[in-house]
């Protein structure tokens, strides 16, 4: 193996390639080879660094300087500076949000939005080239498998990650080591082991940066439940609109064969393991483990009944054992450090770390691993950065489609799988949507019950019907159409469905709507009785006016599609409420800051 | 029809790589999806034909899964993202801008054939919200502003640099 003297580690993550990174590594690899350095300086593009807010990333070591925002014309001035003379583009290192400090010599650990968190899943997303095998096994890649294999029974591995504690990161929180057992448990001539990364919660994309930044982790984990369950084949499926993420497992099992990782005889222990990977084609209810099941048999991805489970009779009518990306992320560390080891990091019931996608109303949007534990408080301000633009914070939502949206009193919150549901919310993958004063809660229970009817699968006629009943009536509510009754309606509906969908996503699918009653049923109660959105946010209920700001520019004027604004020339205008269309069109092109929404 | 009949021969390819394997409609139905473009009557009958199922079983997963189009859709394939965190970061707008821009409803296909706007779910790229997908590449941090520009770089393009 070559030796550099440098590394330019470059994030190929979703996030960083949407913003560029691809033209980075081209440009840095030019001007490297332009200055005579590429025997000296290694490019590397890794997955995701977690902190997309900042991208494109680069990261250049030994020294670990952190550069933010790099554009490709910076690129030269890295390369000729840093690169060759040594001296750090102080411009370009990264400002910490916190301190407001823009210092080369900072560790990356100490940077404020790292400082608080603790990767074990994320371990190796953003430090090696997920498509070089070398590089992961030059972090103990494949040891955690050798070390099952070699020195552990099947039953030792099961009660391995029993006594960890871990449980499945997908959303449940079922622990994981059972689940394991229950497969170990049923006798069957064949077994499978199977992969759930249909990543489908709109707001997480935890799963996506695993395996883009880490396939490997992922692959070797299976292979280890395919030991202690007893399976010799395993399924991974991916949705497609993860095209990196499909493409780098493909080339990670491509590699793990050739390696001798995957295959026949693995590692000369006579263990059989092959991995297939199935792509998904674009249905939430897939996320749920029978449905997933009967996508990869090539059906109708529609969830059965339980019992039986998957773990007596899944895919193929096989004993089959399914867990999340993250909760295999997590395995090998637990296999090599121990279940000690990890069971000492986190509460009570919930153990390790949980990876959260950090989005909507926040500085720092990005992917962040904390123990369990850590408050809401810590995670959306402390390193989150708390809300843009001064804005006022108004409420987290966890959970996605079935989770919660929870108010600033309950940001104490240490977060851990129990707390959570306590408070009206749920873990569910880690999505983590900050909302501020300008969002309306009613209108955010509106959009989830329009996800939900989008995807319900149809089979049961909770899910189906009650949903789109209850979208009806949100519909009427923030539209102004509001009546007395409609939030009792909401309610009935909602625990109904609670209690007689058939699958988790109808059983969960009303969790927005209670938990927003719960904690802003007064914005329900503008909505309807005062015909009022207190978020100025939904149209209907909203109107705009011309504040003494106006110059009388008329741009507004001249841009209102139903001429509904009238004044004379530098002098304040006026707009005429029952022409008014409330398209924004006036809002966005007044450059004083006259117009307002009351 | 040279160029239907080499698709139709890909197509027939396609099922016997698959035809042994379990569970092979799914990927049958995204390569051909992948090849044609849509999946189309004529195809789910092959495809029926090829695996021994029925045509009602192709046509219900077809119409299952959101991937599946029975229609052809435009050369450009416009994704926006009404995932959560585009969503309350102000999506709608974009989605609303692109509908007034290409003067077609969300689902639809300008006439000429070049443009299909979508909304989609998630596309994983939270920490640009709000984005869009054009055919698989990203844009992100949006602004309805910025929408226009966009297009009409869509609309120069040849079809060598598309």
């Amino acid at each position: 193996m070559d030796i550099y003297r440098a590394h330019v580690l470059v994030c190929g993550g979703t996030g960083c390639s949407s913003s560029g990174s691809a033209k980075l590594i081209e440009r840095f690899e030019e001007k490297i080879a332009e200055a005579g350095l590429e025997k000296e300086v290694k490019v590397i593009r890794t997955g995701c660094f977690g902190l997309c807010e900042a991208g494109p990333v680069v990261i250049v070591y030994p020294d670990g300087t952190f550069y933010s925002r790099v554009k490709p014309e910076n690129v030269d001035e890295i390369v000729s500076e840093h690169l060759l003379k040594g001296r750090k583009v102080e411009h370009l290192v990264y400002t910490d949000h916190a301190t407001k400090e823009q210092n080369a010599e900072k560790a990356l650990e100490d940077i404020t939005f790292y400082k608080y968190q603790q990767r074990i899943a994320l371990r190796n997303c953003g430090v090696i080239d997920p498509e070089n095998i070398d590089e992961y096994l030059a972090m103990d890649g494949y040891r955690a498998l050798e070390k099952a294999l070699t020195t552990m029974t099947r039953e030792q591995v099961i009660d391995e990650v029993l006594k960890s504690g871990l449980r499945g990161r997908g959303g449940a929180g079922f622990p994981t080591g059972m689940k394991w057992k229950f497969a170990y448990n049923s006798v069957n001539d064949q077994k499978y082991v199977a992969c759930n990364a249909d990543e489908g919660d709109p707001g997480a994309f935890m799963d996506r940066s695993i395996l883009e930044g880490d396939p490997h982790a992922v692959i070797e984990a299976m292979a280890i439940a395919g030991y202690a369950i007893g399976a010799s084949e395993g399924y991974i499926y991916v949705r497609a609109e993860y095209p990196i993420a499909v493409k780098r497992l493909q080339v990670a099992i491509g590699q793990a064969e050739d390696y001798g990782l995957l295959g026949d005889d693995i590692l000369g222990t006579g263990f059989k393991f092959h991995l297939h990977i199935r792509l998904g084609a674009g249905a939430f209810v897939c996320g749920e483990e029978t449905a997933l099941m009967h996508s990869i048999e090539g059906k109708r991805g529609e969830p059965t009944t339980r019992p039986p489970f998957p773990a007596v009779k899944g895919l193929f009518e096989k004993p089959t054992m399914l867990n999340n990306v993250e909760t295999y992320a997590n395995i090998a560390q637990i296999i090599l450090k121990g279940a000690d080891w990890y069971s000492s990091i986190g509460t009570e019931k919930s153990k390790g770390t949980k990876v959260f996608a950090l989005g909507g109303k926040i500085n720092n949007t990005g992917l962040v691993e904390v123990p369990m534990g850590t408050t809401l408080r810590t995670v959306i301000y402390d390193i989150g950065g708390g809300c843009p633009n001064g804005k006022k914070f108004k409420a987290v939502q966890t959970g996605g489609p079935s989770g919660g949206c929870l108010p600033e009193s309950l940001l104490d919150t240490p977060v851990d799988y129990d707390n959570l549901i306590a408070a009206g919310s749920m873990m569910g993958s880690g999505g983590m949507i900050v909302m501020d004063e300008d969002n309306c809660m009613v209108d955010i229970a509106r959009f989830y019950m329009e996800f939900i009817v989008d995807e319900s699968c149809g089979k049961c006629t909770p899910c189906r019907v009650g949903t789109k009943r209850m979208l009806e009536i949100l519909k009427r509510i923030t539209e102004g159409k509001g009546e007395e009754g409609d939030i009792e309606k909401l309610e009935e509906l909602a625990n109904t469905i609670k209690n007689t969908a058939l699958c988790g996503l109808g059983q969960t699918a009303p969790n927005p709507v209670l938990s927003t009653l719960r904690f802003f049923r007064d914005e329900y109660e503008a909505h309807i009785k005062e015909k009022r959105c207190p978020a100025h946010h939904c149209q209907n209920l909203l109107q705009y006016v011309i504040t003494d700001k106006c110059r009388g520019c008329t741009a507004c004027a001249r841009v209102c599609p139903a001429q509904a604004i009238s004044g004379e020339v530098k002098k304040q205008h006026v707009i005429d409420p029952k022409k008014c269309l409330k398209c924004g069109a006036c809002m966005e092109k007044c450059r004083f800051g006259a117009i307002i929404k009351i | 029809m040279d160029d239907e009949r080499a698709k139709f021969a890909e197509l027939e390819k396609l099922i016997a790589d698959h035809k042994d394997q379990p569970g092979a409609l799914m990927p049958v139905l995204q390569g051909a999806q992948g090849i044609f473009g849509c999946v189309s009557e004529d195809v789910q009958k092959v495809i029926a034909e090829g695996l021994g199922v029925t045509l009602a079983e192709v046509y219900g997963v077809a119409t299952f899964y959101a991937q599946f189009s029975l229609h052809p859709k435009g050369k450009y394939l416009i994704n926006v993202c009404l995932g959560t965190a585009c969503y309350v970061k102000g999506s709608q707008s974009i989605l609303d801008k692109l509908s007034k821009v290409l003067e077609i409803p969300v689902g639809g296909t300008t006439p000429d054939g070049k443009f299909t706007l979508e909304a989609t779910r998630c596309l994983g790229a939270c920490g640009l919200a709000p984005v869009m997908m054009i055919n698989g590449r990203v844009f992100g941090r949006l602004t309805p502003d910025a929408i226009p520009a966009i297009i009409d770089e869509y609309k120069n393009l040849t079809d060598e640099e598309a």
